[in-house]
């Protein structure tokens, strides 16, 4: 009885003081797993608490111009500079990057474990229509996999019954591609935390083409004065710091590395 | 089979074990869906009752849309608050969005349909019995609708609990304009939906058999404390 009055109570007394702010993040950065890592050192660090929006980077883009949160952090560079032309964020700041890799059944009837390119392992997988499963959301994922069926010159659209964009996160998507035994394109860091797995193997890695970098871009105070700009600048410099570059370059699940700190000083 | 079986270990793991997180949703579930609760009874209970005992011009335009609201889409409820609560929307200025605040607007805006139509059936039976009475006494229109009300508050309790059913089991309006945040508005439901998209299929489970256990604990409590089913005075 005294160890629940002492969680009620601890329930309404914690983070009373601290400072807050509202970060969008994709769903691949919190499904890897980092941010339960980080989120308690920053408070620890700065007194900031963060509060993460878990959605998918056209949805993280959308809260940014409606100003809605004070800062997103994302991975896809072509919206991300639009994103800053079009004067909601005054810049964007590479913080670090992880890669993408093609998950698929392991008995691979497409054979891209011996694919060259990630252009190539796509190519072998619509030859034989074998079930592919699609973000379909307008996240980063999802413009990383459309920008290489471009590279391939085949149009999604026109594809059959084996392709399915399911429009959900990354998680829900990897559950979808393990239910149906499909080809999934997903970042390393959401594959190796997912629990799921299946009859699921890695199957394509290291196309320099699946690289994937993370930017930091705080929302314009110029357009929308309430912002947070304290607690914007607060968190860019530790995201940036000494410190956050030996956490997060020393993340590591079930033994491998996941991301690369490469942020500029 | 083997998931499901997980799931009920995790589910007594985690309450057996205290855990400080599931206490902290559990919580905000129960304070987000009773706010909402008791909101839309205040708006629905009279309302359903009037429309029972006042005849005017569009009553049957009004029954037959309060009805066809009672299937209202959370996620397009959601939205549309979203829109309204975004600092770049109408009521941007109130920064009410993310807040558990703007979680309980929503579900009021889901549950006060289905309880005002369940309160307009219940008590069109029951005016059919009180009519006479009522007329012959001279009463106000107002006195009317407060006699309904108590003498037929079983059957409304049933409305209100299937409001608190639809109230509390329900994600999609809730995940857009809460935005299921750690330690801010991240409820039952929501976190159910986080640990799937993880994978994390035991987990899940097992708070959605909280979840379960919650909603069977608030109507037994319920129908505890007003007495009903009990011999006498069913």
């Amino acid at each position: 009885m005294i160890r629940l009055i002492a969680i009620v109570v601890s329930l309404f007394a914690t983070t009373a003081l601290a400072e807050k702010m509202k970060l969008a993040v994709t769903t691949s950065f919190h499904n890897s797993g980092l941010s339960d890592l980080l989120l308690p050192v920053i408070l620890e660090d700065t007194g900031l608490e963060v509060q993460l929006l878990i959605v998918g980077t056209g949805q993280a883009l959308r809260l940014g111009e409606a100003g809605d949160v004070d800062a997103i952090l994302v991975h896809s560079e072509a919206a991300e500079e639009v994103f800053v032309e079009n004067g909601y964020a005054p810049y964007r700041r590479e913080i670090m990057y992880n890669d993408f890799v093609v998950v698929g059944p392991q008995t691979d009837p497409a054979d891209i474990a011996s694919a060259d390119t990630a252009v190539d392992a796509l190519t072998r997988i619509a030859i034989i229509k074998a079930p592919f499963v699609s973000r379909g959301d307008a996240s980063g994922t999802h413009k990383k996999e459309l920008f290489l069926w471009t590279s391939t010159k085949l149009d999604p659209k026109l594809f059959g019954t084996w392709y399915n964009a399911v429009g959900a996160g990354m998680g829900a998507s990897l559950n979808t591609a393990s239910g149906l035994g499909a080809y999934i394109l997903t970042d390393r860091a959401s594959w190796l935390n997912f629990a799921n797995k299946g009859e699921l193997d890695l199957l394509f890695e290291g196309d320099p083409i699946l690289f994937n970098q993370y930017a930091y871009l705080p929302i314009d105070s110029k357009r929308h004065p309430h912002v947070n700009i304290q607690a914007q600048r607060l968190l860019e410099s530790w995201l940036t710091s000494k410190r956050a570059e030996t956490l997060i370059n020393g993340y590591t699940v079930d033994g491998t590395n996941v991301f690369v700190f490469n942020a500029f000083r | 089979m083997n998931e499901i079986w997980a799931g009920i270990v995790e589910a007594f793991r985690l309450i057996i074990t205290l855990d400080r997180d599931l206490f902290e949703i559990t919580l905000r579930s129960l304070q987000v869906s009773m706010s909402a609760l008791v909101i839309a009874c205040i708006f629905a209970l009279p309302f359903g009752t009037w429309l029972a005992i006042r005849r005017f011009r569009f009553r049957r335009l009004t029954i037959a849309t309060l009805n066809a609201l009672m299937g209202l889409p959370p996620v397009v409820v959601g939205l549309i608050v979203y829109l309204l609560l975004s600092r770049s929307g109408p009521f941007g200025v109130l920064g009410l969005l993310f807040t558990p605040t703007a979680m309980i607007i929503a579900q009021v805006i889901i549950i006060t349909p289905l309880i005002a139509s369940l309160t307009h059936q219940a008590m069109r039976e029951l005016w059919a019995e009180y009519h006479d009475l009522l007329i012959s006494l001279n009463t106000t229109s107002r006195q009317r609708i407060l006699t309904l009300i108590w003498d037929g508050r079983r059957a409304l309790l049933t409305g209100a609990l299937a409001g608190f059913g639809r109230a509390i089991g329900e994600v999609g309006a809730i995940m857009i304009v809460g935005g299921n945040i750690d330690h801010a508005t991240r409820v039952l439901t929501t976190a159910i939906a986080l640990e799937t998209g993880k994978g994390d299929f035991a987990l899940a489970l097992g708070l959605g058999f909280v979840l379960i256990a919650l909603a069977l604990l608030v109507n037994f409590a319920i129908h505890t404390l007003s007495r009903t089913e009990q011999e006498g005075t069913w």
